[in-house]
Order: C-alpha cells, then sequence, then structure tokens
C-alpha cells in the first residue's frame, strides 16, 4: 500500500520537475534592469582591483614567506645532517682503547667539520661494555676517550676545545649482553658542548 | 705468629697450641670470658637456646636474635619457630629448665625480659647447670626501629663472643649500589633504603666510626668523591677540581686517611688524603706512579701500611701489593705473566690475612680468596657471576654481588662452611661494603 503512494508521488514530483523546465509562456513583461550609475561603476572597479591588488601581494607574500620556510628547512635539514654526521661514535675492540682504521677515518671526518666549525666545542664520552670490573671499565672508558682527543689534538685541534668523561659501563647503548651488543657499547660518544656545526660541502 | 730466635721453646709450643685453636678473627688471643662445659670442634658449632621472652615484642625479640645467631654461622640455633624443639622450649617458657635443655643437645641458654627500658640477658651453662653471665642492655624506647634493632643486634654480637670468644657482626650494615644510587640495608635484610640523590653514584666506602661514607659521584664534568653523614646528611665533595676521574675511596681502618684513584688523560693513579673530623686535613700524597696505566679500586691492609688494588700495568688487570708511600709493590698472584686473566676489586680481611678478590675463571668472575701466609687460592663460588666481595668485620663472612638467582643480587657467603644467604631481593645490587660494628663492645 504504502509502496504504491510513493511511487505516485514520485511519478508526481517528475511531472512536476518537468512542467518547470518549460520555458514559461510571455505573458509578463520582462524586467528591465537599472541604468548603471558611472560612479558606482568606477568605485566598484577601483575596490575590485584593490582587492585583487591586495589578494596578489598576499600571494607573492605567501610565496616568500613559503621559499625562505623552504630555504631554512633545507639548512636546518643540511645541519641536523651535518650535526648528525658528527656525532658518529667511535668504537673500540675488546679491552682496548687504540684507534681502529675506520676510528680514524671517522675521526678525520671530524676534523674537517671542526675546522670549518672554529666556535665549535666538544665533549668526547667515553664507555665499555659490561664485562669486566665495574670500577675498572669506568678508568677504560676514560682511555679511550683521552685516546680520542689524543688524535683530534694531535692533528691540529686545540686542546681548550675537547673535554673528556667516562662512563664506563654506566651508560650502554645497547642493552643486550651478547657480542653484537657488546661491540655496540665499546664506544666514544661525541657531544657538542659550545657553538654549532655549519653543513660543510 | 712469628716466633723469632730470641723467643724460647716454650713460646713456640704456646704459638703453635694457639694456632691450632679455630680462626677467630675478632680477637686473635686466645678466648677470653666464659669456657663452656661442653666440648665441640669447628664442625658443629655449639647449641643456644634463646627463650621465650615475655615483654611487649617479645616474640620479635627472640626472633632477632635467634636469626643473628643463625646467621653467625658459629651457634647452632636450637628451637627456632616450626621446628620440634620450639614446642619443648615453648613449654619452659621464660624460666630454667637444665633437663629439657640439655635433651635437647643446648650448650647454652639465655633467659630474656625487659624491665626498665632495658634487655636483662640471663646466659646459663647447660651443662654445668649454672648461670654464667648477666647483664643489662639498654634498648631504645622506639619499640621496632632501627635504632631498637640495632640495639638488639648488638646484644647477639656481646652473647657470641660470651659463648665462642668471637664477637658476632648482626649489629653492622650493607652500603652497596642499586639504580644507581647508594643505599644501605641492615645485616638482617632489613631496613633496605635509599641514601643519595645524585646522577649516578658507585663504589662506597665506610668511615670506620660508621658515622658518613664515602662514594664516586658522576657530574657533567667528570667523577668526584662525596661525603654523606649518616644516618641522613647532605652530601659534601672532596678537593674542588670537577674534571677527571676521582673514583673509588676507602679508608684506613683507623679512619685518618682516604685513599682513592685520581687521573684526567695521561692514566689514574692512587692518592692517600689525611683525614681528620670527616673532611681532608692536609694535601693528597700520591702512591702510584703508573706511566699512563690504569690502578683503581685500593683497598688498606688493616694495620695501614700496605693497599691492594687494581691495576693495569702489564695490558690486563691484576691484583697488586704496594706499600702505601708506593714502594715494594708486587702482584698477588703468581702466574700474572698469563694474560688470560683478570683479577680485580681486593678486599683485605681485618685481621691482616686474608684478601678476597675476584678472578675470570673461564671468562665469568668468581670470588676468590687468597691466604697472605702461605699464598694459597681458593675459589669460593662457582655459581652464576660473582663480583665485588666485601669482609665482614669477624673476618669471617663475605657479602658480595651474583647473578646466582638469574637477577643481580648481594649474597653473604661463609667462607669457613661455605654456606650463602640472599641479603637484598631489590634487584640490580652490587658493590657492596660491609660496615665495621655500629655499636661499641660494652
Amino acid at each position: 500500500m504504502r509502496t504504491t503512494i510513493r511511487l505516485s508521488a514520485t511519478v508526481l514530483a517528475i511531472v512536476t520537475a518537468a512542467a518547470c523546465s518549460k520555458p514559461k509562456p510571455e505573458t509578463a513583461p520582462a524586467p528591465v534592469a537599472a541604468a548603471p550609475n558611472p560612479d558606482s561603476v568606477a568605485r566598484a572597479r577601483a575596490a575590485d582591483s584593490a582587492a585583487a591588488a591586495q589578494a596578489k601581494a598576499a600571494a607573492m607574500a605567501k610565496a616568500r614567506q613559503d621559499s625562505i620556510d623552504a630555504s631554512k628547512a633545507a639548512i636546518e635539514q643540511a645541519k641536523a645532517a651535518a650535526r648528525a654526521e658528527f656525532a658518529y661514535a667511535v668504537y673500540f675492540d675488546f679491552d682496548k682503547s687504540t684507534l681502529t682504521d675506520s676510528a680514524k677515518r671517522v675521526l678525520d671526518r671530524k676534523i674537517q667539520i671542526m675546522n670549518a666549525n672554529p666556535t665549535l666545542t666538544i665533549q668526547i664520552q667515553g664507555n665499555t661494555d659490561e664485562r669486566g670490573s665495574a670500577e675498572y671499565n669506568l678508568a677504560l672508558g676514560q682511555q679511550r676517550a683521552a685516546s680520542v682527543k689524543r688524535y683530534l689534538v694531535q692533528h691540529g685541534i686545540a686542546d681548550a676545545r675537547i673535554t673528556i668523561i667516562s662512563y664506563g659501563e654506566e651508560r650502554p647503548a645497547d642493552p643486550g649482553h651478547d657480542e653484537t651488543s657488546w661491540s655496540h657499547n665499546r664506544r666514544d660518544e661525541f657531544v657538542i658542548t659550545m657553538g654549532d656545526v655549519s653543513p660543510t660541502p | 705468629m712469628r716466633v723469632t730466635s730470641r723467643h724460647g721453646l716454650l713460646a713456640l709450643a704456646a704459638s703453635v697450641a694457639l694456632a691450632a685453636l679455630p680462626l677467630r678473627a675478632q680477637d686473635t688471643t686466645p678466648p677470653r670470658g666464659v669456657h663452656l662445659g661442653l666440648n665441640y670442634n669447628t664442625g658443629a658449632p655449639p647449641g643456644v637456646i634463646v627463650g621465650v621472652v615475655r615483654a611487649l615484642w617479645g616474640d620479635s625479640i627472640q626472633t632477632i636474635l635467634e636469626r643473628d645467631f643463625d646467621a653467625g654461622d658459629r651457634l647452632t640455633v636450637i628451637g627456632m619457630a616450626g621446628t620440634p624443639a620450639a614446642g619443648a622450649i615453648a613449654q619452659v617458657g621464660s624460666g630454667v629448665n637444665y633437663v629439657v635443655w640439655k635433651t635437647l643437645g643446648a650448650a647454652a641458654a639465655l633467659q630474656l625480659t625487659v624491665a626498665s627500658g632495658a634487655l636483662h640477658v640471663v646466659l646459663h651453662d647447660v651443662a654445668k647447670g649454672a648461670v654464667l653471665q648477666v647483664r643489662d642492655f639498654p634498648l631504645p624506647s622506639s619499640i621496632g626501629s632501627a635504632e631498637w634493632r640495632l640495639a638488639l643486634h648488638g646484644v647477639s654480637d656481646e652473647v657470641e663472643r660470651w659463648i665462642t670468644g668471637t664477637r658476632g657482626i648482626a649489629a653492622t650494615r650493607v652500603l652497596y649500589v642499586s639504580g644507581k644510587q647508594v643505599r644501605v640495608v641492615d645485616s638482617d635484610g632489613w631496613g633496605d633504603h635509599v641514601l643519595t640523590a645524585t646522577t649516578t653514584a658507585l663504589s662506597p666506602a665506610w668511615h670506620p666510626s660508621g658515622k658518613y661514607f664515602a662514594y664516586s659521584a658522576l657530574t657533567p664534568r667528570g667523577w668526584r668523591i662525596e661525603l654523606q653523614d649518616l644516618p641522613t646528611g647532605s652530601p659534601r665533595a672532596l678537593g674542588t677540581t670537577p674534571e677527571g676521574l676521582n673514583i673509588t675511596p676507602t679508608f684506613s681502618s683507623d679512619g685518618a686517611s682516604l685513599a682513592y684513584a685520581h687521573g684526567d688523560e695521561e692514566g689514574v693513579d692512587l692518592y692517600v688524603t689525611p683525614m681528620a673530623n670527616g673532611n681532608p686535613s692536609g694535601a693528597a700524597v700520591r702512591v702510584t706512579v703508573g706511566h699512563g696505566t690504569d690502578n683503581v679500586s685500593p683497598s688498606f691492609s688493616p694495620e695501614g701500611h700496605r693497599l691492594a688494588f687494581t691495576s693495569g700495568r702489564v695490558g690486563h688487570p691484576e691484583v697488586y701489593l704496594a706499600d702505601v708511600d708506593g714502594t715494594n709493590v708486587e702482584p698477588l698472584a703468581t702466574d700474572v705473566s698469563s694474560d688470560a686473566a683478570y683479577r680485580s676489586n681486593p678486599d683485605w680481611s681485618p685481621d691482616g690475612r686474608q684478601i678476597a678478590f675476584q678472578q675470570q675463571i673461564g671468562g665469568i668472575f668468581q670470588v676468590m680468596v687468597m691466604t697472605l701466609r702461605d699464598r694459597t687460592v681458593r675459589q669460593l663460588t662457582s655459581e652464576g657471576r660473582n663480583e665485588d666481595p666485601s669482609w665482614a668485620p669477624d673476618g669471617r663472612h663475605l657479602v658480595f654481588s651474583t647473578t646466582r638467582t638469574g637477577v643481580r643480587e648481594l649474597f653473604v657467603l661463609d667462607v669457613e662452611s661455605g654456606r650463602a644467604r640472599q641479603l637484598t631481593h631489590g634487584s640490580g645490587g652490587r658493590l657492596p661494603a660491609w660496615s665495621p660494628s655500629l655499636v661499641s663492645s660494652p
């Protein structure tokens, strides 16, 4: 019963819509627009162009700001990359504080960065794995930090730009208890204490 | 005990007779006080009964004394809670019954009552059926407090001396590191709490007065030695330079010297600073000249003339002995040339006769003890990783850190019987230091 009624309503709606889309017969005079006032047209045109100019200026300013932001972001990104590169740790063999060849390559890059950024001062943090006596490991970590400082100073970095500290086995980078984890913990970390790193070519 | 040619045969015989007695670290002269009617050998410590204590908190008093005697390994406690003897003893109650006590196998029995703020202690020689000692021990009014417990531990220690000739070690505490801070715990495991609130604190060491301790503290620029009063106090730094490594402090037995390791960019050496009234009283004197090597973890001999320490001077860590002025350096072990060894963390026993240390056996640390007279070495542990031994004042018990339960905890070991008991249960316990007796001998 309800369906039938709805259908009829639908049919009615369609018929009505069809009736409305037909052009009305010419029975009444078409409305006539008032003649435009020259002043208001000029004013409207002026307002339009002012608005347009404003919009254009805003768009240009935004584009400039976007460009500045993009450059800033690019610089920050490059700086972050340079800082990250500077923060590369140097790793050691078990029970040793001597520098491996790969350690020296990492240090040579740091020397470049420090030479390009003369205001940079750093702290070298010496660490050990968890094996061995915790007390003796404080001394071993100190040796590892001193060993790297010695290399940097021998290659021309001013002594006063570098301080050292040992964390022994107290601050592992890797909490695991196997050879791989231990190799991640026998390291020197590099922390910037003053100045910043500009991106270097 | 050295016998020179100036002493006669009689003196030689006397020293041999004394040497044959069971080793009593605390008293090197023959035991004074009581000798019980019961003969016993070191394999069977004399049995003691702690009678029922009719007092407020009497159960606690009885339990504390029984646990102290048991933990000391010099007495066999008869009638601990839950044993069949406990019932018989409860029946005797706070009275006297030599017949029952004798059948239970006791050599000594205690009657305890509390009156006028003191614990009234009567010690009976069961075989003789007679009273041997009577004394009143004042107790703090704060029943159940740390001070009250310490006073009771002092009673245990004195009663042990009456019966065995050796003072007990119950009235002591252990400093140790967990969670990067220094903590303290009573010898029976009670009252464990944190003492420091710094970035990282390691290597606590007691001043022999028991009134303050030293430790290494991490600062943004390096490590420095700090001192802190007990039971509460703010830390004060030793010296003014915060850079470099200033670690592993230790006091001489008379409290007049503090030894520690100091270094910056050219290795680490040992220094000794004179101390008075809890502060340095003079300039530090350098002991070792390591030429860039590392020398850490010193331990004074009890008479204060020698130091044991860890050194990497031959390329790997070994334990060395030296005079306090740095002369007469010698390695502890005889096979130091073998580079497979790793020996460290020595602790000189209070009677001067032994040095405990840790050594890697098959790559795993174990607690070892060397008898200095003949340089014989004994391995004391085998389960888990075992480190950081520290002697109790009786020179017979050691506290050390072990992973035998799966997490690192402190355990106490009786070097004579090999018996071990767990001291801490919080996990992460390491670098313990056993205090001197904290109650003066009456």
